[in-house]
């Protein structure tokens, strides 16, 4: 068990560093010739406008709260269906009637108008 | 013959046997076991974290040639600059172009997320490859939690989209990221709910289990399972479709618009190695991995199997890339809640009544190839209840369009 996440420990160092190699590779090889009109924020060529972090509509907000209930469902149901194969019949019913429980969250949600994206 | 014999045997399984070769090496300059494991360990680490780096240099070459004969263009070839035959060193050339281009720093960024996105798309793309089988005994590590440390690492892409658009301090990437988040969480769902009714059938989580265990390929067993993961893994690597968050023609790139140089690079190396990944997860779930003939003989044929598997699962993705159009945002987040959610809970919940009536109904057990005959068929009939309810919805549909549209007319006459 520890073996193997001693492999995912290097693997994830090794990760870590070929991105880094890359780019401190290019940072040594690369021109460097920075001015001001060159570092400008790109906005397909006109005056950037205004500030850019401002309090913005998070669109995504709702579904993200959506997201959360289906999130923890799937943390739950992993367990579950990892033994489904010695499970009685009554506790995979339970399973179902959990999903189903979900899902009538999942038509509320639908009902209110929260899964359009405005 | 005696020589020839054994190469051929040593051959038959040559990955594991070079590293049990170089094991063997190790040992013999007299240094301690655990020392010696660390060594492999980070030997193997290397191998698979330079795979996704490799399949990525040809996939990137082999995308742009798919691409230009499907558009009627010559592509890469050797032509004009030398490139190798068909072009091949193209993706080599490229690579030496963004090692030598201006990093633009652009004004205002905040820096550490700025400089950190880039490095961490890779190193999350890289991650994933850990627990992806390539063989009967070629696999980084066999974790007892495989699948679900590929989920983990899969979603954390969607951090890294968020501080790249966020730290860029331009609309568009803001923009971006936005978007990134709304559609990574959402085609997430549908993704955890495939994975979990292949769980649920193979009834394990370990990577090299769940290839064991499928003397059917799932694909056949489980269609319904297989498409919706295949839809939501697309939209989770933004594939054309949907590929909302780059969007070039609305927000000229999305979230990475301020990179330039190698750190673009790393954004484009991380893409293709999450659709690489997505392949290969394609392939090991539903393809049944390396699996094949003669593989007990030959070991070594697994890994060809499983790497034909994935670039066929590539040769699709590809495809759909480059004929379909891009959709809206809020029909491609409509498609997903609306269609593929409930659709992958219906399933997961048929699946899962369906098998264990099985078990009830045949004390006795029943032969693998019952069993899949009896899934594909409450499959066939998901496909059928989700047919009819479509042609039903959209006849509905239909029929208020006709009668809003002879209204409109109507009002026209009127008028006039």
């Amino acid at each position: 068990m520890l073996e193997q996440f001693i492999f995912v420990g290097v693997l994830l160092v090794v990760a870590l560093f070929f991105p880094v190699v890359l780019i401190g590779l290019a940072w040594l090889l690369r021109p460097k010739r920075p001015n001001p009109r060159k570092s400008e924020i790109y906005e397909c060529g006109l005056q950037p406008h205004g500030e850019n972090w401002v309090q913005f509509k998070a669109q995504y907000y709702i579904f993200a709260l959506v997201f959360l209930v289906f999130d923890v469902e799937a943390v739950f149901l992993f367990p579950w269906a990892l033994v489904y194969n010695w499970l009685p019949l009554y506790a995979v019913l339970e399973g179902v009637l959990f999903i189903a429980l979900l899902a009538a969250a999942l038509v509320y949600a639908w009902q209110k108008g929260a899964l359009e994206w405005m | 013959m005696e020589p020839l014999s054994r190469f051929l045997a040593f051959l038959a399984d040559a990955i594991v046997n070079i590293g049990e070769w170089i094991r063997g090496l190790l040992l013999g300059t007299g240094l301690a076991e655990p020392w010696v494991s660390l060594i492999m360990k980070a030997i193997g680490a290397v191998v698979v974290a330079f795979f996704p780096l490799m399949v990525v240099i040809f996939l990137i070459w082999a995308y742009r040639k798919v691409a230009a004969r499907m558009q009627g263009r010559l592509g890469p070839n050797s032509s004009g600059t030398w490139a190798g035959p068909y072009g091949i060193l193209h993706t080599f050339a490229d690579a030496i172009k963004m090692l030598t281009k201006e990093d633009i720093r652009p004004q205002g960024i905040d820096l550490i997320p700025y400089n950190l996105a880039p490095i961490l798309v890779v190193f999350a793309a890289i991650a994933t490859w850990a627990v992806m089988p390539f063989g009967p005994k070629l696999i980084g590590t066999d974790l007892n939690i495989g699948i679900f440390y590929i989920l983990a690492f899969s979603s954390a892409a969607l951090v890294v989209f968020l501080m790249a658009g966020w730290s860029s301090n331009n609309k568009y990437a803001t923009v971006g990221a936005f978007r990134a988040v709304a559609q990574l969480i959402g085609y997430e769902i549908p993704q955890l709910l495939a994975v979990l009714t292949v769980v649920m059938v193979t009834g394990s989580l370990r990577m090299q289990e769940i290839v064991d265990r499928q003397h059917i390929p799932l694909l056949f067993q489980l269609p319904v399972t297989a498409f919706i993961f295949f839809l939501a893994s697309m939209a989770e690597v933004n594939a054309r479709p949907f590929e909302l968050l780059e969007a070039e023609s609305e927000l000229v790139c999305g979230y990475f618009i301020e990179y330039s140089g190698m750190k673009f690079g790393m954004f484009y190396l991380g893409e293709f190695m999450n659709s690489t990944a997505v392949a290969a997860l394609f392939a090991t779930l539903f393809l049944g991995g390396w699996r094949g003939p003669w593989v007990d003989q030959a070991p070594i044929l697994g890994t060809v199997w499983f790497l034909l598997k994935m670039a066929l699962m590539l040769l699709v993705w590809m495809t759909i890339q480059l004929t379909l159009p891009r959709l809206r945002i809020d029909q491609m987040l409509a498609f997903n809640w609306k269609f593929l959610v409930p659709l992958a809970l219906a399933n997961l919940c048929v699946i899962a009544l369906v098998n264990k009536g099985i078990v009830e109904w045949f004390p006795g057990g029943v032969s693998a190839w019952t069993r899949a005959g009896i899934l594909l068929m409450a499959n066939v009939g998901i496909f059928l209840v989700t047919w009819g309810i479509l042609t039903a919805l959209e006849r509905r549909e239909r029929r208020h369009r006709e009668a809003w549209q002879a209204a409109q007319v109507g009002e026209v006459e009127v008028s006039v």
